[in-house]
C-alpha cells in the first residue's frame, strides 16, 4: 500500500483521482456493448477506486483536524469559485463508506437488473463520483454542485429501473429534493454575500451576526433536513426506497441520506454556532418525533423493504438527534451511527433485494421458510437485524449507546423516551426477522400457499447464497463487527476533528470542559 | 446630417446583412422553387461576414465610441448582444431548412425576413438614442410578425399573427408615447443627454413617472413579460416551430439589450421609479409565467410560458441595477439563447409525416428507441430548470448573486422557489420520455441543419455550466460599466 501511494498522481491529486475514475468508468461504459462485459467493467472500476480509498484511510494524519489531501486550483475565477478539495477526520469516513458501497452495488444489480445494463452502470458510477464529490468539496459552489449532481443519475435509477409506482415516487423524490436545495442555494450566495468567498474554512472562521445566522441557518437546513430526512419532510423517503432498484436504496440509504447530515456538520454546526444552540432543543424535538413515529410505522408494515425505509427515518432520527446535542459523545456517536447505518441497512436493503429476486414478492406474510431453506440468508438476514436494533458486539450498538451518553448529559432521565425508541427497534426487527425465517413453522406458511405463492416448498427450491452475494454480504458482516468490537479504529480517526466542530460550535472554553469531563 | 467614412465603417455589420436581404430579395428570382434552401444557406454566409466583421471593429479606434452624432454606439455591450442573436439567426435557419419542407412553406421570403428582423436586432443592441432604439424595434418586430403568419393555411399561425401585430402596434404605440414625454421632459432623446437632465432633478416627478410607466409597459411587451404577455403563447404555438425559436431567443435578447442600456443609461438617475414597476413585472412573470406552464399539453405553448419565465428571471438582475446584475442579464440571454434552440431543434426533428411533435404526451417513451435524442432533451430540460452541472445554473446563480449583493433576498427567494415550480413541468417532459412505454413508433426528421444546432447547443449547455468562466468575464468586460 505504501509503494502504491508513492505514485506521484495519486500522492498529490488522490482525491481527484478517486473522483474520476467512477466517472471515466462511466464515460468508457458508454463504449461496451455486451453486457457481460459491462458487468465485469463496473466491478473492475469500483473495485479500483475502493482500492485507492483505503490509502485515504491508512495514511490519513490521525493527529490533526486540519484539511488533508488537499488539491486547490482556480476553476471560475470571475465568481471567485475554486475547485478545492479536501477531508478532514469526519469526511474521510464517508469517502471510505461511498467507495465501498459503490462495488457492493454492482454486485447487488448483477442479475436484478437485465434490461439496459449499460445505463444502469453509468448512472451507478456517475453517482458515485457525485457523492465522492460532495463529501470532498471544500468549495461551497463545488459542493452544490455536487449535490445536485448527485439527483440527475438518482433520479434515473428510480425511473427507469424502480418498481411499478415508480412514477409518482421520482416525482416526489425530484420536488422535496430540488424544493430543498433551491434554498440552499439562496443560503449559499447570502454566504457569499456576508463572509466574500465561497472557500469552506474561511467561511466558517467568519463570525455571523445572529439574525444571520438564523436566517441562514434556516435556508441551510430545509436542504440538509429533507435529505436526511426528518421529521415532517420524510414522507418522499419510503416511496422512493420501495420503487427503487436493489442497488438504488443501498446507494439510498447508505450515502445520500448521510450527505444531509454531513451538511449539518459542515455548514450548520461549525458556521452557525449560535442559531444551532438557538434551534438546537427544536431539532432534538424533531428527532425524537422521527425515532418514535418512525417506529411505529416501520412496526406497522408488511412490505418488507418499506419497514426498512421506515426503520431508516427512525435511525436518521437517532442520527440528527446525536450531532445537534452538540457535546462529543453525541456527535461522534451521531457520525458512527452514519456510518453504521450506511452499512446495517445497505446490508438489510441488499437481504430484501436478494429475497425478492428470488420470490419476486416482497410481502412479509409470503415468507415464513427461510431458515429452513435458505440458512446462509437467514443467518445474514440475522447479524444485519440485531446490528439494526444496536444489539451488544454489532455496530449498532456504539452509535446508540454513545448517543444515549451524550443524551443523558444534556437531558438527565428524559433520555427514558430513547429508550422507548431502542425497544421498539427491537420490536420490529426482530419481528420482521421472525415473520422471514420462522414464521411458517408456526403456522403463517400456510398463508403463502393458499395465496398459491408457496414458495420454499419442495416443488418451488429456493437457491441460497451465490458465491457473489456471499462476497457482497461478507463485506458488509466485516464491518459490522469491526465497528461493533473495535470502534477506536473509526473513532481515532474523526476524535481531533470533532474536537474542533465542537471548539467552533461551543466555543473554546466550553468544549475543554465538555472533553474534560470524560 | 453629415456623416463621414467613420460612421460607415462603425455600421459595417449593418450594412451587411440589410444589404444581404435586399440583395437576395433580387436573387430569390432566380432560384427555383424546389431550391429555396439556397437562399438560407447564403444568408448564413452573410450572417457570418457580419460576424466577421463585428469582430473587425473590435480591433479598431470605432470601439468603444458612438457615431451618427451619438445614436448609435460602437462597444463590448453592443458586440456581445450582436453575437447573441447572429447565432440566433444563423441556428434557426439551420433548424429551418428541413421544417419548411415538410410544412411546404419553402420560399426565399422565409429566410430574406429574417435577415432584415436580424438587422433590425442588430440596430437595437447599438441604439444610443430613443429614436434610434424605436426603429430598431420596428425593423427586428416588422419581419417577425409575417413570418409567425407565415403558414397562411394554418389558423393557428394566423390567429397568432393577428393578435401580435395589433398588441404589437398597440405597444409600439405606448413606447412612442413614454419617448415623447421624455423627449418634452429633457429636450432630448439621447440617453447621455436624457439622463444628464434627469440627474439635475429639474423634472416634473408626475410626467416623468407616467413616462416611465409607458416605457416599462412597451419593453414588457416585446419579452413578454406579465402582463403585457397575452401575445405570447398564441404567437409561439401559431408561428412554424423555427420561427417559435427564434423569437423566443432573438428578438427577446435585443429586448433585453435596449432595455438594459435605456433603464440604466438613459433613466439611471429614474432608478428608484423604474425598479419597483420592474421588479413588479419579473415577480408577475415568474409566477404567471411558471404556474401557468404546468397546466400546458402543448409542448411550444408550454415553452411560451415557461420563455416569460425566464424573461422574469432576466429581469431580476436589471432590477439589481449593478454592473454585475447587467452581466448576468447578459450571460443569462447568451445561455438562454443556447438551452431554448436546443429544446426547439429536437421539437423540429419530432415533426415528421402525420406526427406533430407539438404535444406534450407525444414524447412518451422517446427513450426506449432514440437514447441519444432523448438524453440531449434531458440536458436541455435540466438546463432550463437549473440543475447543475448546465449553463441554466450558472445562469441562474449568477442573477441570485447579483440580486443577494444588492440585498434584495426577499426577491431572490421568491425566485427561486419559482425555480422549483419550473422544475416540475421540465422534468414532467424528461419523465414521460424515459419511464412511459412509447405509444407509437417514431418518426424523426434527420436533417444535417437539425444535427449541427443539436451538437453545439449540447456542447455549449454543457461546456459554459461546467466551465462558464470565459463568457462570465466576457460579460463582466462588455457590461455597461466597465
Amino acid at each position: 500500500m505504501q509503494a502504491f501511494s508513492d505514485i506521484p498522481v495519486l500522492k498529490d491529486h488522490l482525491l481527484t483521482v478517486i473522483i474520476l475514475v467512477p466517472l471515466v468508468g462511466a464515460f468508457c461504459t458508454f463504449f461496451l456493448r455486451s453486457d457481460r462485459v459491462v458487468r465485469w467493467f463496473a466491478l473492475a472500476v469500483s473495485v479500483v477506486d475502493f482500492i485507492l480509498a483505503v490509502p485515504l484511510v491508512l495514511n490519513f494524519d490521525r493527529t490533526t483536524h486540519g484539511m488533508q489531501f488537499v488539491e486547490r486550483h482556480g476553476w471560475i475565477p470571475s465568481l471567485n469559485v475554486q475547485y478545492y478539495l479536501g477531508v478532514d477526520g469526519i469526511s474521510v469516513l464517508f469517502v471510505f463508506l461511498t467507495a465501498l458501497l459503490g462495488w457492493i452495488c454492482v454486485l447487488a444489480s448483477w442479475n436484478a437488473i437485465d434490461k439496459k445494463v449499460r445505463d444502469f452502470m453509468m448512472s451507478l458510477q456517475i453517482m458515485q463520483a457525485a457523492m465522492l464529490g460532495v463529501f470532498s468539496a471544500l468549495d461551497v459552489v463545488l459542493f452544490y454542485l455536487c449535490w445536485e449532481a448527485m439527483f440527475i443519475p438518482m433520479y434515473l435509477l428510480i425511473g427507469r429501473w424502480g418498481g411499478a409506482n415508480r412514477i409518482y415516487a421520482t416525482l416526489k423524490f425530484f420536488l422535496y429534493t430540488f424544493f430543498g436545495s433551491v434554498f440552499m442555494l439562496v443560503g449559499i450566495v447570502a454566504l457569499y454575500n456576508a463572509g466574500g468567498t465561497f472557500d469552506l474554512q474561511e467561511l466558517m472562521k467568519h463570525g455571523y451576526t445572529f439574525d444571520f445566522q438564523v436566517f441562514a441557518f434556516a435556508l441551510f437546513f430545509i436542504a440538509f433536513s429533507i435529505k436526511v430526512p426528518m421529521f415532517p419532510f420524510h414522507t418522499w423517503l419510503p416511496a422512493a426506497h420501495v420503487e427503487a432498484p436493489t442497488a438504488g436504496s443501498i446507494i439510498l440509504a447508505g450515502v445520500l441520506l448521510k450527505t444531509g447530515a454531513y451538511g449539518f456538520m459542515r455548514f450548520l454546526l461549525p458556521m452557525f454556532p449560535d442559531a444551532s444552540q438557538f434551534f438546537s432543543t427544536p431539532v432534538i424535538v424533531l428527532s425524537f418525533i422521527a425515532i418514535i413515529y418512525g417506529a411505529f410505522l416501520a412496526l406497522s408494515q408488511d412490505d418488507m423493504k418499506k419497514l426498512v425505509a421506515y426503520s431508516s427515518v427512525s435511525h436518521m432520527g437517532f442520527v440528527t438527534l446525536g450531532l445537534f446535542l452538540l457535546n462529543k459523545n453525541g456527535i461522534e456517536g451521531g457520525i458512527i451511527q452514519m456510518f453504521n447505518h450506511g452499512i446495517t441497512t445497505g446490508a438489510l436493503f441488499l437481504c430484501v433485494g436478494m429475497i425478492y429476486e428470488r420470490t419476486h414478492t416482497r410481502d412479509l406474510k409470503d415468507y415464513g421458510w427461510a431458515a429452513k431453506k435458505v440458512p446462509y440468508y437467514a443467518v445474514s438476514l440475522l447479524i444485519f437485524s440485531l446490528a439494526s436494533m444496536g444489539f451488544p458486539g454489532t455496530n449498532g450498538f456504539v452509535g446508540e449507546i454513545l448517543i444515549l451518553i451524550g443524551a443523558y448529559e444534556n437531558y438527565k432521565l428524559n433520555v427514558l423516551v430513547l429508550i422507548a425508541g431502542i425497544m421498539l427497534g427491537a420490536a420490529y426487527m426482530l419481528w420482521m426477522y421472525h415473520r422471514v425465517s420462522f414464521g411458517a413453522a408456526e403456522g403463517h406458511g400456510a398463508h403463502g400457499d393458499d395465496e398459491g405463492h408457496g414458495h420454499g416448498d419442495e416443488e418451488h427450491p429456493v437457491r441460497d447464497l451465490s458465491p457473489r452475494e456471499v462476497v457482497a454480504i461478507a463485506a458488509f458482516v466485516v464491518f459490522v463487527f469491526w465497528v461493533g468490537f473495535h470502534p477506536m479504529s473509526f473513532l481515532d480517526i474523526m476524535h481531533e476533528s470533532v474536537g474542533q466542530l465542537l471548539t467552533q460550535v461551543n466555543g473554546p472554553a466550553a468544549a475543554i470542559s465538555s472533553i474534560a469531563g470524560h | 446630417m453629415i456623416f463621414g467614412i467613420k460612421d460607415v465603417i462603425a455600421v459595417l455589420p449593418e450594412i451587411t446583412v440589410a444589404g444581404a436581404a435586399s440583395c437576395l430579395l433580387l436573387v430569390d428570382f432566380l432560384i427555383p422553387r424546389e431550391r429555396k434552401s439556397a437562399v438560407g444557406v447564403l444568408a448564413i454566409i452573410f450572417v457570418i461576414f457580419a460576424a466577421i466583421f463585428s469582430i473587425f471593429l473590435m480591433g479598431t479606434d470605432v470601439m468603444g465610441t458612438t457615431v451618427f452624432a451619438g445614436m448609435f454606439a460602437v462597444d463590448g455591450f453592443s458586440t456581445f448582444f450582436k453575437y447573441v442573436v447572429y447565432a440566433a439567426a444563423v441556428l434557426s435557419i439551420m433548424l429551418s431548412f428541413h421544417y419548411v419542407k415538410e410544412e411546404g412553406i419553402n420560399a426565399g421570403e422565409y429566410y430574406i425576413l429574417m435577415l432584415f428582423s436580424l438587422s433590425g436586432m442588430m440596430v437595437m443592441a447599438s441604439a444610443k438614442d430613443l429614436l434610434t432604439v424605436y426603429v430598431g424595434l420596428e425593423l427586428m418586430s416588422l419581419p417577425v410578425y409575417v413570418l409567425v403568419g407565415f403558414m397562411q393555411g394554418d389558423v393557428r399561425s394566423n390567429e397568432g399573427a393577428m393578435k401580435y401585430v395589433i398588441l404589437g402596434a398597440f405597444s409600439s404605440a405606448i413606447l412612442l408615447y413614454g419617448i415623447s414625454l421624455i423627449y418634452g421632459l429633457t429636450g432630448s432623446t439621447g440617453l447621455h443627454a436624457v439622463a444628464a437632465v434627469l440627474s439635475s432633478g429639474s423634472v416634473n416627478q408626475g410626467a416623468l413617472n407616467v413616462a416611465v410607466i409607458m416605457m416599462v409597459a412597451g419593453f414588457a411587451f416585446k419579452i413578454a413579460g406579465v402582463p403585457f404577455h397575452m401575445w405570447a403563447p398564441d404567437a409561439y404555438e401559431g408561428a412554424p416551430t423555427p420561427i417559435t425559436a427564434f423569437m423566443s431567443v432573438g428578438p427577446k435578447a435585443a429586448a433585453f439589450a435596449v432595455i438594459l442600456r435605456v433603464f440604466m443609461e438613459g433613466l439611471g438617475p429614474a432608478y428608484g421609479k423604474w425598479q419597483i414597476m420592474l421588479a413588479a413585472v419579473a415577480v408577475a412573470s415568474l409566477a404567471y409565467g411558471n404556474l401557468t406552464a404546468i397546466a400546458q399539453r402543448n409542448i411550444k405553448r408550454m415553452l411560451a410560458y415557461s420563455s416569460i419565465g425566464h424573461a422574469g428571471y432576466a429581469l431580476l438582475g436589471l432590477v439589481a441595477g449593478t454592473s454585475e446584475g447587467v452581466s448576468s442579464v447578459m450571460y443569462y440571454m447568451a445561455v438562454y439563447a443556447l438551452m431554448n434552440l436546443g429544446v426547439f431543434a429536437v421539437i423540429i426533428m419530432m415533426r415528421k409525416g402525420g406526427q406533430r411533435g407539438t404535444e406534450i404526451d407525444e414524447y412518451a417513451g422517446l427513450a426506449k428507441s432514440h437514447k441519444g435524442l432523448a438524453l440531449v432533451m434531458l440536458i436541455f430540460l435540466f438546463a432550463l430548470a437549473g440543475v447543475p452541472p448546465t449553463a441554466g445554473f450558472v445562469a441562474k446563480f449568477y442573477v441570485f448573486m447579483a440580486l443577494i449583493h444588492k440585498g434584495m433576498v426577499g426577491l431572490a427567494l421568491f425566485a427561486v422557489l419559482m425555480s422549483a415550480v419550473a422544475a416540475y413541468f421540465y422534468i414532467r417532459i424528461v419523465m414521460l420520455m424515459y419511464m412511459r412505454e412509447p405509444v407509437k413508433e417514431f418518426e424523426l426528421a434527420h436533417s444535417r441543419g437539425i444535427y449541427y444546432v443539436l451538437a453545439i447547443a449540447t456542447a455549449g449547455t454543457v461546456i459554459l455550466g461546467v466551465y462558464p468562466g470565459f463568457l462570465i468575464e466576457l460579460a463582466q468586460k462588455a457590461s455597461l460599466f466597465p
